[in-house]
């Protein structure tokens, strides 16, 4: 079986960009060339889309979703999320340690890996826990999970709170070339808040974060960094503070990545007002301000990549007390629409953005991307003009705590493509 | 005559100059009924009036037991601790089930702000909001209101001073948006640690030095300070608190000659205000507490029988 598609825009940041026909054969990209060169075979084992005012890149991927499995698939199974990844775009995605039981071990790496090789296709990377239960006190065996599969370690959720174990899990896993990602929060300031410190918060009557209980931690993990020489990969960057620590710390030379997700340069805590639970997550939703910083962090390079942060919850966790409700919102489906509007805003160019959501992440994680002949097909087909509305009924995430339900979008993922074989397709094949 | 159009009490905010103002005359009315030998009036026999209170209140719950009962409404009283909360029921599975039976008003208390909220859509009965977490304690700040019209004969032009812990105050809250709706200038004061981020987006202006607050007030409010802010490190020791916050007769000195002197209660004798100040002649704490149950009869009143359901007669 072989797929062809024809004269879409293609873009590999750093090497391709122009109009041009995709052949896919046995699950590699078997040719690239201007387009009107590939003829489609006779015979009918082609599959041939026509993408003109389309664009193709290389697959997206989320370096940062909560799936449930194992341990809560009421909210998002490994399944559901796979579909849900691939309906917007996504040939990959890395999945986060705390699930029920922790990914604090080969077994539930393995585990994970199995299930994710009965989904749809889209490709899982388990990302392993840190700390054996997400405890903080004692790490896990990082060899044996990245043996397993695991690409990264973070106890994602909670943060490392011993700088003397967030030392040592950085020197031991750059032993073994583990990116670790942090996920920056001073609990004590953080003081079990629920939502951005400030006017906002004090009419509602809601307990504040101060944008400081992120970025004392960025600031730490930096100075981790530059001891230990590790990767340090910071995940869900919300305020202005920790986009201008992490700038400082790349101008000098210091091994830190980043990434913040769409809800952080679209939203601000402006949207908890009504006390929406839609809007709650850790960190919280922070003011215009630090949007604007996050935007100009995404502009300068500052913040490498956009990760989702996808966090089912149903309504058990999300339709009660705005103080009792969980943290977290899904993204899979909605994250590329919504890094389009930055494209629309000036704030990134298509490639800069394509950049931050496929190639960055994969250099970061030392995943193969790109689009060349001989190349692993994992491909998006996106069709940028496709305006649609946000159903979170119909979307493919079991769960609906998204807080753009209703909102208009322009931009769409219509075919997605992982190792050769169509795992999403929305654009019809020609005759 | 203004409509009250209102199905919910959940906030100052959502309340108009002119809805307050029709409160505050209604209460003035009703406070007649208490003063009477038979303390009841037929007007909302028939209506049922639940009493949900999943923190623990005397005052506010038994004010508004009372309101209930002296306009004949039947009210049931239902606490946390005996509710299905603690057999893991949730709040909106908790209020549909009450909603089952038909009452025609819910009065919350709860410890989350925004719970009232969450009942007032869902449900087609009446909320009033009795204090929700942080966020609101509007019934209290229209019985403050109401206590200080009733003394200065206006709200407007106004200066009031409300003293102590901001931050975890509901009725502070309340009161800033209700004094500064009705023409009053508000004053907060307290230690930075208990003063809220962004106060000053209610319209009023913030001071840590309590002569300059009490300097030219017409009214000083006293708050509550919760002896377990000692453990958060919002101040350093009860004595500390007293005094620099503490209200006694020497910082009393420099207030106007007719100042009013009100806490919304339950009070702290010793630690944020002195004894002999919450007996002195300008102490108007418990006339609050009479005109608590007035307002609470006055909202009941307008809720569940007065102009809103008259309109669709």
């Amino acid at each position: 079986m072989r797929i062809l598609i024809r004269g879409a825009r293609v873009i590999d940041p750093g090497s391709l960009d122009g109009r041009m026909d995709v052949l896919v054969q046995d699950g590699r990209i078997a040719d690239i060339q201007p387009e009107g060169v590939i003829k489609a075979r006779s015979g009918n084992d082609t599959a041939v889309y026509e993408a003109a005012g389309h664009i193709l890149t290389p697959g997206l991927i989320d370096m940062h979703v909560h799936f449930r499995e194992p341990g809560q698939e009421y909210k998002e199974t490994i399944a559901s999320g796979c579909r849900a990844a691939a309906a917007g775009g996504f040939t990959a995605v890395c999945t986060m340690p705390n699930t029920i039981p922790v990914n604090d071990n080969a077994q539930v790496t393995r585990f994970i890996l199995s299930q994710a090789a009965k989904s749809c296709g889209v490709r899982v990377y388990p990302v392993g826990a840190v700390s054996k239960s997400l405890d903080g006190k004692s790490l896990s065996e990082f060899e044996e999970l990245k043996e397993a599969g695991a690409v990264a370690v973070t106890d994602d959720g909670r943060p490392v709170t011993s700088s003397l174990m967030m030392r040592r899990a950085m020197e031991y896993a750059g032993g073994l070339e583990l990116p670790v990602i942090s996920h920056c929060e001073d609990l004590a300031l953080a003081h079990g808040g629920a939502m951005n410190e400030g006017a906002v918060a004090t009419r509602l009557g809601l307990s504040g974060i101060p944008n400081a209980a992120e970025t004392i931690m960025v600031l730490r993990d930096i100075a981790l960094c530059e001891l230990t020489g590790a990767r340090l990969h910071i995940a869900h960057v919300s305020t202005r503070e920790s986009v201008r620590a992490i700038r400082e710390a790349k101008k000098n030379g210091i091994a830190v990545t980043a990434e913040t997700a769409p809800h952080y340069f679209t939203l601000t805590e402006d949207a908890v007002r009504d006390y929406s639970t839609h809007a709650k997550m850790n960190p919280p939703l922070r003011t215009q301000q630090d949007v604007d910083a996050i935007c100009e962090g995404l502009r300068d390079g500052t913040l490498d990549v956009i990760a989702t942060d996808h966090a089912p919850h149903s309504s058990v966790e999300k339709n009660v007390e705005f103080d009792n409700a969980a943290n977290g919102i899904i993204g899979l489906e909605t994250s590329l629409a919504l890094g389009l509007r930055l494209v629309d805003s000036g704030v990134l160019s298509l490639t800069g953005l394509i950049e931050k959501m496929s190639t960055r992440p994969a250099a970061i994680l030392g995943l193969t991307s790109g689009l060349k002949i001989g190349a692993v097909a994992d491909i998006t087909v996106i069709d940028p003009q496709r305006v649609w509305t946000v159903d979170a009924g119909r979307l493919q995430s079991i769960s609906r705590n998204t807080p753009f339900d209703g909102w208009t979008l322009k931009g769409k993922a219509v075919l997605t493509v992982v190792n050769g074989v169509v795992v999403f397709e929305q654009m019809p094949k020609a005759e | 005559m203004h409509k009250f159009t209102n199905k919910d009490i959940l906030e100052i905010s959502t309340l108009s100059v002119e809805d307050i103002s029709l409160i505050l005359d209604t209460a003035d009315r009703m406070k007649e009924i208490s003063e009477r030998p038979v303390k009841k009036v037929p007007t909302l026999r028939g209506k049922t009036v639940v009493l949900y209170f999943y923190e623990p209140s005397t005052r506010t719950r038994t004010s508004f037991d009372i309101a209930a009962k002296r306009l004949s409404a039947d009210s049931i009283s239902l606490s946390g601790s005996s509710s299905s909360m603690v057999k893991g029921e949730t709040l909106l599975d908790t209020a549909r089930n009450l909603e089952a039976m038909r009452p025609d008003v819910i009065v919350l208390r709860h410890p989350s702000a925004g719970a009232p909220h969450i009942l007032a859509k869902a449900l087609d009965a009446s909320v009033i909001n009795a204090g929700d977490g942080m966020h609101a304690h509007p019934t209290q700040a229209l019985l403050d209101m109401l206590t200080v019209r009733q003394h200065k004969g206006t709200l407007s032009g106004l200066r009031i001073a409300i003293i102590g812990d901001i931050a975890h105050s509901r009725v502070a809250r309340s009161d800033c948006e209700g004094f500064v709706k009705m023409g009053a200038s508000v004053i907060l004061c307290g230690p930075p640690t208990l003063i809220p981020k962004g106060i000053e987006s209610f319209g009023v202006t913030v001071t840590f030095d309590m002569n300059a607050a009490i300097d030219g007030a017409d009214v000083i409010m006293m708050l509550r300070i919760q002896k377990e802010r000692q453990s958060g490190f919002f101040f350093p020791s009860e004595r500390e608190y007293a005094r620099r916050y503490g209200l006694n007769l020497e910082k009393l000195k420099c207030a106007k000659p007719d100042v009013l002197i009100m806490h919304p209660g339950p009070m702290n004798r010793g630690l944020e205000i002195s004894p002999d100040v919450a007996d002195g002649p300008h102490a108007v704490i418990l006339d609050q507490v009479t005109n608590g149950v007035a307002v609470r009869m006055a909202l009941l009143y307008l809720v569940s029988g007065g102009t809103r359901n008259a309109d669709s007669d």
